[in-house]
């Protein structure tokens, strides 16, 4: 079982995500975009970083090159695909999920820690957590605003793909509290199949026991759900 | 510009012979200020770069530190590499492309070394941009001076953070400064901290003739041409439209690919010597690694891979294009090398090798005739710039002027000063978690950043702490003093969080140096910065000189930044954050236990935002036995809080630590000749470095940390209501949370 860790030029959380999978006892590997997925992938993760230097748009150019044809693939197929920040931004590009990530409402690129909701607990990524739960995670970009029609929206909302939502400590989602003007505060949806999702927020960062809290955990374990 | 007469006649006298075009452009931006150090150099000998830990010194690309060994024996093979550098004309003209490249140009020289770059650390400093909240502060600038330091402010942070967020390095550290006298010239100074180990370090000494001369990276245009020399002159009126063309304009992309490139070729070991192309272009990065190596070479310029047709030899040798590294590589490595570049799509040509003559550059033209442009010694191009021995006047002793203000215009003038507000308008732009290393984030007094690579069987790695800055008010006041005070408050920072203060790489920053009060001013901060740092047994193991940041508006104030690291067991540090309960010390400050009363305000905030003039304060007898001491204690289990004084003085470290879930209650003690308006208001305003807040539920055992090292004194506790309650002499003050951060939030409020 190995989750490849799919590293574009510009990729640059590819490491952190290795480390996390790795400490959390997932067996994964990096791999070059060009090179394509191993044999043996039985999860794909799609890290952050400016691939491309975010050239066109973010995600757009990593999303039109032949390994996300693969991914497609094995998302079909029903193995786990998560796409984190520029992953996320790649996921929507290119079809995996819906709707786009684009300019923050501050037009500015934004570090800090949000709070998210928990908006599903039956997914792979979110077992761990649980109904409504609020954790925290790190967000760092300039293009993480969710964005899709209001027809789309609403049928996201209808059919429960809305994974996460920026909230404040309590769990409410107000405006303050969503920090880059995300439609309906959205931070992370799932796909077709459940088994693939893409967030904002980066779960990798708050994986490790020593910095940055471990909040993360529990999402990176849906690797290895069975 | 062009070569002075003086150096072409030493040229002529070792070359025999004129020298040709692309030579006189060669020697112009190598024996240029920026380059050659020829005013400062004479100086620079006053540093102490000794230690054990010192594994490549100063003149390298970048300084190499070894790590402490965990087991608190010796030092280990981990190795840190330290780099700063300054971009502070290009930023002027160009604010975001000048930032920029001034943090592509840092990583560079940390690849150079073979080390992966692992953090980043700015050091800002602006002209006045705030609208005055107090009318009695002084006042230098009109409105559209105003404007203008807003627009390089914001351009040169969104450069940084454009940059140094998408090659994935963490800018954690860092410090913004605003006086008016930048308004004509802002300082930008980026240091870098990268990570190797004895395997894998690599030296800008060529090692031996015959290896290949490899250029790999993006490809060479006719951009950033005299950038050396460019930044060798005072900025004139129209700087801004005329000298563009030397600005550089980065590509993070292509160095991010050209990080992970340089990686693979260190990994694999092809890498026999390196050096980043920055000022001077391949023809300064190319004879500088032979020089070193007491090599030359034979460089054919129409080899290199260029981006516009028709480039001269000239160009090929001087343009500034970002990006691009020179490695000497093995004959049969080349190969190698070529497959590695090309998938990471950069550009990559051997260009020629290494030789044991001449530095010698041969150029084919349209005609086909293959002709000479360069042959030199490199010794004599990298060293050969005579110095200069500029007259240097004594900065005069300020007068004693104190201004009589209410305490709370007072207070709220200094805590609502952009200087010592809230920084995190800025380093929220800027990703300090990517690599998940940064256990102690930005607005704390020092970052902290796990290294893990030293792990023992225990799991206990190295905490790094990092703290860069300057206070451009107390090198002001008093350049020698001051400049002190700069090493030791980031020495402070460091203890503050419980680390050991382990080297130090400095960026010096002057005005004019024909000036000779100018001169004296910038003789003032080096000797300052080179005595306190022996002092604390911290070694300066590197740093870069920029001189002419003189403006028509006049010279900037002598600027010496230090970006000091030190190292602690594991990655955990006590918060600047107040708790709830707990006593709170004031320890270090040299009026506590004397009779004499508060330091003076020389160089304060307080000073700056309501007029006058004072003396600059007396510094700790014995600084290293105070910053050994408070890095002990700190890590104590009854430590619950810690910060460090120093900008704003004690006024503004009280509000720092407030927040909505804890508040501190102060009463500002009375005896030791403090027991009076004049000399409290000292004590809350003056800038003594050397001193710190520490919150204990144990307070008998931080003063026993202090016996006979530095006077501690009770001045309060926690509460927990978010509210700072100070009570004075003769009134009291009250701020809740709230409050405090709306007077500390005048950068974001400004900004948008």
């Amino acid at each position: 079982m190995t989750v490849s860790v799919v590293r574009f030029g510009g990729s640059n959380c590819d490491r952190d995500a290795l480390r996390a999978l790795e400490d959390l006892g997932i067996d994964a590997e990096i791999v070059w975009h060009e090179d394509g997925l191993p044999a043996d992938t039985t999860g794909v993760m799609l890290p952050g970083g400016f691939s491309y230097g975010d050239y066109l748009r973010a995600g757009a150019m990593a999303a039109r090159s032949p390994v996300m044809d693969e991914v497609r693939e094995l998302a079909n197929e029903g193995v786990p695909v998560l796409g984190v920040c520029n992953g996320a931004q790649v996921g929507c590009e290119s079809g995996l999920t819906e709707g786009a990530f684009t300019t923050n409402a501050s037009a500015r690129f934004q570090c800090e820690h949000v709070h998210l909701r928990v908006e599903r607990t039956d997914t792979p990524w979110t077992t761990g957590y649980e109904a409504g739960e609020v954790i925290e995670l790190p967000i760092a970009h300039g293009e993480g605003r969710y964005e899709i029609s209001e027809d789309r929206l609403t049928q996201l909302e209808t059919q429960d793909r809305v994974l996460f939502r920026y909230c404040d400590a309590d769990g409410n989602l107000t405006d303050e509290a969503n920090p880059n003007g995300s439609k309906h505060n959205v931070a992370g949806v799932v796909g077709e199949r459940d088994s693939v999702a893409v967030l904002m927020p980066h779960p990798e960062r708050a994986a490790l026991a020593d910095v940055g809290g471990t909040d993360g955990r529990p999402l990176l374990r849906g690797f290895a759900a069975e | 510009m062009s070569l002075a007469d003086s150096d072409r006649e030493l040229v002529v006298d070792e070359l025999g012979r004129d020298p040709t075009r692309a030579e006189a452009a060669l020697f112009e931006n190598l024996w240029s200020e920026h380059c050659a150090y020829r005013s400062s150099r004479p100086l620079l000998g006053a540093f102490d770069s000794e230690g054990d830990q010192v594994v490549v010194g100063p003149g390298d690309d970048a300084a190499v530190v070894a790590l402490p060994d965990p087991s608190g024996d010796g030092y280990s093979d981990t190795y840190i590499t330290l780099g700063v550098e300054s971009h502070n004309h290009p930023s002027y003209v160009d604010p975001f492309d000048g930032a920029a490249t001034g943090v592509g140009g840092i990583v560079r020289d940390t690849m150079s070394m073979g080390a992966y770059p692992i953090a980043l650390a700015d050091s800002l400093y602006f002209g006045e941009f705030a609208e005055p909240r107090s009318a009695a502060r002084r006042t230098k600038s009109d409105d559209v001076d105003r404007e203008h330091s807003r627009y390089l402010f914001e351009g040169v942070v969104e450069g940084i953070s454009h940059y140094g967020n998408c090659i994935g390095v963490p800018t954690v550290a860092g410090s913004v400064d605003f006086h008016p006298d930048y308004e004509g010239n802002p300082l930008v100074n980026v240091a870098c901290v990268g990570l190797t180990d004895a395997d894998r370090m690599v030296t800008a000494e060529a090692q031996e003739p015959g290896n290949k001369l490899v250029l790999v990276g993006n490809a060479t245009g006719r951009d950033g041409l005299g950038g050396a020399s460019f930044a060798s002159e005072d900025l004139s009126e129209d700087a801004e439209t005329e000298d563009r063309p030397a600005v550089q304009v980065g590509d993070p992309y292509s160095e991010k690919l050209l990080v992970e490139a340089n990686e693979v070729l260190v990994e694999e070991r092809l890498v026999q010597s390196a050096r980043d192309l920055g000022a001077a272009g391949l023809g300064g990065a190319s004879s500088e690694l032979v020089a070193k190596g007491g090599l030359g070479a034979e460089i054919e310029l129409d080899r290199v891979h260029q981006r516009e047709p028709n480039m001269n030899a000239l160009e090929i040798l001087l343009a500034e294009s970002q990006e691009r590294m020179c490695y000497e590589v093995r004959p049969g490595d080349v190969d190698r090398v070529q497959e590695i570049a090309e998938r990471f799509d950069l550009g990559c040509s051997v260009i020629g090798e290494v030789t044991d003559g001449n530095y010698v550059c041969t150029f084919e033209g349209e005609d086909g005739e293959r002709e000479t442009v360069v042959d030199a010694p490199a010794e004599f191009l990298g060293d050969g710039a005579p110095m200069n021995d500029l007259p240097a006047e004594e900065p005069p002793e300020p007068a004693v002027d104190r201004p009589d203000v209410p305490l709370r215009e007072a207070y709220e003038s200094v805590v609502g000063s952009p200087t010592t507000a809230s920084k995190r308008w800025v380093y929220r732009q800027y990703d300090h978690e990517v690599g998940v290393r940064t256990s102690v984030l930005p607005g704390d007094d020092a970052a902290l950043v796990a290294i893990r690579e030293t792990e023992d069987e225990d799991g206990v790695g190295t905490g790094l702490a990092i703290s860069a800055g300057a206070d451009p008010l107390w090198t002001e006041c008093a350049p020698y003093d001051g400049a002190r005070a700069v090493a030791l408050e980031n020495a402070t920072n460091l203890a503050a969080k419980g680390a050991t203060p382990l080297a130090a790489v400095d960026c010096l920053n002057g005005g004019n140096p024909e000036k000779p009060d100018v001169y004296g001013g910038f003789k003032g901060i080096v000797d300052g910065l080179a005595d306190m740092c022996a002092d604390l047994s911290v070694p300066v193991v590197g740093g870069n000189v920029s001189l002419y940041n003189d403006s028509p508006s006049g010279p900037i104030p002598p600027t010496p930044t230090v970006a000091m690291v030190g190292t602690k067991a594991g990655y955990d540090a006590p918060p600047m954050a107040a708790a709830e309960e707990g006593e709170l010390l004031l320890v270090g400050d040299r009026s506590l236990g004397g009779d004499d009363g508060a330091q003076p305000l020389g160089g304060s905030e307080y000073l700056a935002r309501n007029g006058g003039s004072d003396e600059f304060p007396a510094l700790p007898a014995d600084p290293e036995s105070f910053v050994a001491a408070l890095a002990a204690v700190a890590d104590a289990d009854h430590v619950q809080a810690t910060h460090d004084v120093s900008h704003g003085g004690l006024a503004v470290a009280l509000a720092e630590m407030v927040h909505e879930d804890a508040g501190l209650r102060v009463a500002l003690p009375e005896q030791g000749g403090l027991g009076s308006q004049r000399e409290q208001t000292g004590l809350l305003f003056n800038e003594q470095p050397g001193r710190v807040l520490v919150q204990t539920t144990d307070p008998d055992a931080v003063r026993e940390a202090f016996v006979g090292v530095a006077p501690v004194a009770s001045i309060g506790e926690g509460t927990n209501d978010g509210r700072l309650e100070l009570t004075t002499f003769w009134t009291e003050l009250t701020y809740d949370a709230a409050e405090i951060a709306d007077l500390r939030s005048v950068i974001a409020d400004t900004m948008e």
